[in-house]
C-alpha cells in the first residue's frame, strides 16, 4: 500500500528526516516510536503533503503511484489520513457541515454524486456512537473549545467518516485520560479491517496496548534504527530510547 | 466647470422652480454648507486613505429622466430570493410604482417621498424629522449634499406596538442611460415606542457606465424599539457608493443593528454615525467586506455615548486580494455623564495577496471615568496549518480557503435575522470566493 524509499526531508533548511524506508502492506498496523525531535511527525507531516516540509530526496509511493507532487487534498482523495496531534480549530464551521463538504469533495474527486442527507445522517450516527459521541456534539464548530479529548476523539470520528484506506495517528494518545484513550483506540481497532492499513505514531508504549502493532519501528535522528514486533515497544518502555542510540553510534 | 461648481450652479438654477416649500432653509443651509466646505480630501484625518478624485472627475448627469423600461424579471435577480417582503423600487432617481409593493396601513407606513408627502400626516412627519439628526455644526458634507438636492426617497414610519410584519426592500436602481450618473436618494425611518421594523436596501448598476450614488438615511429610534438595518453593497465595479447613515436613538431600551455586506462596487464609503441619546442602548454595527482588483471600502464610524448604562458593538472582517484596499476607522467618543458603557469595536482584516492594503484605525475617547470599552484590530495572512487540516480532508485548496474565510466572518453573520437573506449574502461570499459551496445548511432539524 505505502512504499518509502530512502526519503529525506527538511524543514527552513534544517535535514530533519534523513533517509527513511518504510513499507506498509494492506491490514497492517506499524508502530513509529522515537524519542521527541527525531522526525516522527514530520514523517507523517510529509505522507500527507504539509507544504511547511520539504521533501530533498526519495520517494512516497502509494498504491503504485509517487505522491510526493501531490496536493494534501490529493492524497487524502486517495485515501490517506491525518489524525493531527495538533487538531486546529475552526470556528464558524460545524463539524457536521464539514465532514459533508470533505467527503463530497472526495467524491467527487472520483466522479461519484454528492452524498445525499440520508445517507451521511446514517454515517454519521453510526460512527458517532462507534466513539460515543453525542449527535448534538457534531453541530459545534470544529474543535473550537472541545478538550483534548474531544479533540481527539473527533479526530478518530473524521477517520471513520472518510473511511481511509491509511490511516496516520499521530500521538493519538498525547492529552488522552484513560477512558478516552480506549474509546478511541477501540475505534480504531473496530475501524481496522484487512483492506486498510494504520500507522500509528507515538511516543509512548501505552497506546499500544490498546492498538496491537504488526511491526514497531523506532526513529531516532531521522531514520528508522530498529523495526520489531510489539515487544520492542514493550523493552523500548522498560530501558528508554538511549541503548538504541547507543547501538546505533 | 469641477464637480463642485456644477452642483452649486445646478442647485441655484433649479431652485427658480422649486416651492419654497417647509424644506427649502434646509436646502439653503445645506447648499451653502456645502459650497464653504467642498468635497473631502486625503488631507484631512478621517478621510486619510480613501481619494474621492477618481470618482469626483466623471461629469455626472444630476437629474436624469424619468424614462423607466425596467420590468419584474429585470430587478429580480437583485431581490432576496424567496423573500415576503414590502419592496419599493425606485429606477434612476425616480419611484416605480408598478414595481413596488408600498404600504399603508393603521400601524406602519412604507412608501416613497413623493407619494408620503401627499398624505397630511406622514407630510407633518417628514417635515419633523428630516435632517434632523446630528447638531447642526457637525454636518457632513455629503450630507449636506444630498439634502440639498433630495427629491425622492423612503419614508417608513412604524406607529407605537406595531411590529412590521415583513421585511422591508428598498432597491435603487441606475439603469445607465447617462453616461455618467449621480444618484442622491434618501431614506428616513421613523419607528415610535415599542416598534420593531426590518430593512434591506440596495444600490444597484445595470449597465458599465460610471455611477456615483451618495445616499443617505436617518433612522430615528424611540423608546423599547428594534431596527434591523441591512445595507448589499454588490453594485458593479463601474459604481461608486457614499453611503451616509444617522442613527437617533431617543428613547430607552432601544436596539439598533446596521449589517452591511461590502463585495461589488469600485469605491465605497460607509459613514455611519450613531447618537445615543438616552439609556440602555444597544448600537451594533457590523460588516463583512471582501475585495479584488483594484476596489475599495471605507468604513468610518462613529458612536457618540451621551447618556450612561449604554452598549455599543462594531464587529467588522475583511478580506482583500489582488490590489483592493480596506479601511477601518471606528471612533467611539464617551461622555463624562456617559457611566457605564460598554463599548468595543473589532475589525479583523486578511489580506490574500502582497499588494492588497488593509488600514484599521480603532479609537476611544473617554471622558466618564466608570466604563467597559475595548478595541481590537488584526491583519494578517491565512493560517496556513488551518488551511492544511482542510486540505488533509480531501477539501481541495480553493474550497478550504473560502471555509475559512467563510468561518472568519461568522460572529457577523451569526446575528443576521433574515434567513432567506443569510442564505442571499452566503450565497454572494461563495461566488465572490469563487467556489460553489453551500456554507451552513442544516443537516438536523
Amino acid at each position: 500500500m505505502l512504499k518509502i524509499k530512502n526519503l529525506h526531508a527538511s524543514v527552513e533548511g534544517n535535514e530533519i528526516l534523513k533517509g527513511i524506508d518504510l513499507e506498509i502492506n494492506p491490514g497492517e498496523k506499524h508502530a513509529i516510536m522515537g524519542p521527541n525531535g527525531g522526525g516522527k511527525s514530520t514523517l507523517a507531516n510529509v505522507i500527507t503533503g504539509n507544504d511547511a516540509y520539504e521533501v530533498t530526496e526519495g520517494e512516497i509511493i502509494f498504491e503504485g503511484e509517487n505522491i510526493l507532487e501531490l496536493d494534501p487534498e490529493e492524497r487524502a482523495q486517495k485515501g490517506i489520513f491525518l489524525s493531527f496531534q495538533y487538531p486546529v480549530e475552526i470556528p464558524g464551521v460545524s463539524v457536521m457541515n464539514f465532514m459533508r463538504t470533505a467527503i463530497n469533495a472526495i467524491r467527487k474527486s472520483k466522479g461519484e454524486e454528492d452524498i445525499s442527507g440520508k445517507e451521511l445522517m446514517a454515517l454519521l450516527k453510526k460512527n458517532s456512537a462507534l466513539l460515543g459521541i453525542d449527535l448534538k456534539f457534531l453541530q459545534r464548530y470544529l474543535n473550537e473549545g472541545f478538550s483534548g479529548g474531544e479533540k481527539k476523539r473527533n479526530e478518530i470520528f473524521q477517520m471513520a467518516m472518510l473511511d481511509p484506506k491509511l490511516s496516520i495517528l499521530d500521538e493519538t494518545d498525547s492529552g488522552l485520560d484513560i477512558d478516552a484513550l480506549r474509546i478511541v483506540a477501540d475505534g480504531v481497532n473496530k475501524l481496522h479491517r484487512s483492506d486498510n492499513s494504520a500507522l500509528v505514531i507515538t511516543h509512548y508504549q501505552r497506546l499500544l496496548n490498546y492498538i496491537v502493532p504488526d511491526f514497531v519501528h523506532v526513529l531516532v535522528d531521522g531514520k528508522i534504527v530498529k523495526t520489531g514486533d510489539k515487544n520492542l515497544a514493550i523493552k523500548l518502555e522498560d530501558k528508554g530510547y538511549d541503548w538504541l542510540k547507543l547501538q546505533e553510534a | 466647470m469641477d464637480l463642485k461648481e456644477k452642483l452649486i450652479s445646478s442647485y441655484h438654477q433649479t431652485q427658480k422652480d422649486r416651492p419654497k416649500d417647509a424644506f427649502h432653509a434646509l436646502r439653503e443651509k445645506a447648499i451653502s454648507y456645502f459650497e464653504e466646505k467642498g468635497f473631502p480630501n486625503k488631507k484631512e484625518e478621517t478621510w486619510r486613505y480613501t481619494s474621492l478624485r477618481p470618482i469626483l472627475k466623471e461629469d455626472y448627469q444630476l437629474f436624469p429622466k424619468n424614462e423607466n423600461t425596467l420590468t419584474q424579471q429585470d430587478i429580480a435577480p437583485y431581490l432576496t430570493k424567496g423573500l415576503d417582503s414590502y419592496l419599493l423600487v425606485y429606477v434612476d432617481g425616480h419611484f416605480v410604482e408598478n414595481l413596488s409593493q408600498p404600504i399603508k396601513t393603521k400601524t406602519f407606513t412604507a412608501t416613497s417621498f413623493s407619494k408620503a408627502l401627499q398624505e397630511k400626516e406622514d407630510k407633518a412627519r417628514i417635515e419633523k424629522y428630516f435632517d434632523q439628526i446630528a447638531p447642526k455644526e457637525d454636518r457632513d458634507r455629503f450630507r449636506s449634499l444630498n439634502t440639498a438636492f433630495t427629491q425622492e426617497g423612503t419614508f417608513i414610519h412604524v406607529e407605537r406596538n406595531a411590529v412590521v410584519d415583513k421585511p422591508i426592500q428598498l432597491l435603487y436602481f441606475s439603469t445607465g442611460k447617462e453616461d455618467a450618473l449621480l444618484l442622491q436618494p434618501r431614506n428616513l425611518v421613523v419607528v415610535e415606542n415599542n416598534a420593531q421594523v426590518k430593512i434591506i436596501e440596495r444600490h444597484q448598476s445595470l449597465n458599465e457606465n460610471a455611477t456615483l450614488t451618495n445616499a443617505v438615511t436617518e433612522i430615528i429610534a424611540a423608546e423599547h424599539t428594534l431596527v434591523d438595518y441591512y445595507k448589499i453593497q454588490n453594485d458593479k465595479y463601474t459604481s461608486s457608493l457614499i453611503d451616509n447613515t444617522f442613527v437617533d436613538q431617543h428613547g430607552n431600551d432601544s436596539a439598533v443593528f446596521v449589517h452591511t455586506f461590502s463585495f461589488g462596487g469600485k469605491l465605497t464609503r460607509n459613514n455611519l454615525r450613531a447618537s445615543q441619546n438616552a439609556e440602555h442602548l444597544n448600537t451594533t454595527f457590523k460588516g463583512v467586506t471582501i475585495l479584488e482588483g483594484n476596489q475599495h471600502v471605507d468604513h468610518n464610524t462613529f458612536v457618540h455615548h451621551l447618556q450612561p448604562n449604554n452598549e455599543s458593538h462594531q464587529d467588522y472582517k475583511g478580506m482583500f486580494d489582488d490590489r483592493s484596499h480596506g479601511v477601518f476607522d471606528g471612533y467611539i467618543l464617551v461622555d463624562r455623564i456617559a457611566q457605564k458603557t460598554d463599548g468595543y469595536q473589532k475589525s479583523d482584516n486578511i489580506l490574500m495577496s502582497d499588494r492588497a492594503i488593509a488600514h484599521a484605525k480603532p479609537q476611544l475617547e473617554i471622558y466618564a471615568d466608570d466604563v467597559l470599552c475595548s478595541h481590537g484590530c488584526t491583519i494578517g495572512q491565512m493560517d496556513k496549518e488551518a488551511l492544511f487540516y482542510l486540505q488533509s480532508r480531501g477539501v481541495p485548496k480553493k474550497e478550504a480557503k473560502a471555509l475559512m474565510m467563510y468561518a472568519f466572518c461568522t460572529s457577523v453573520l451569526s446575528s443576521v435575522t433574515i434567513p432567506e437573506l443569510k442564505a442571499q449574502i452566503d450565497g454572494y461570499i461563495s461566488s465572490k470566493l469563487g467556489v460553489k459551496m453551500d456554507f451552513d445548511s442544516e443537516l438536523i432539524d
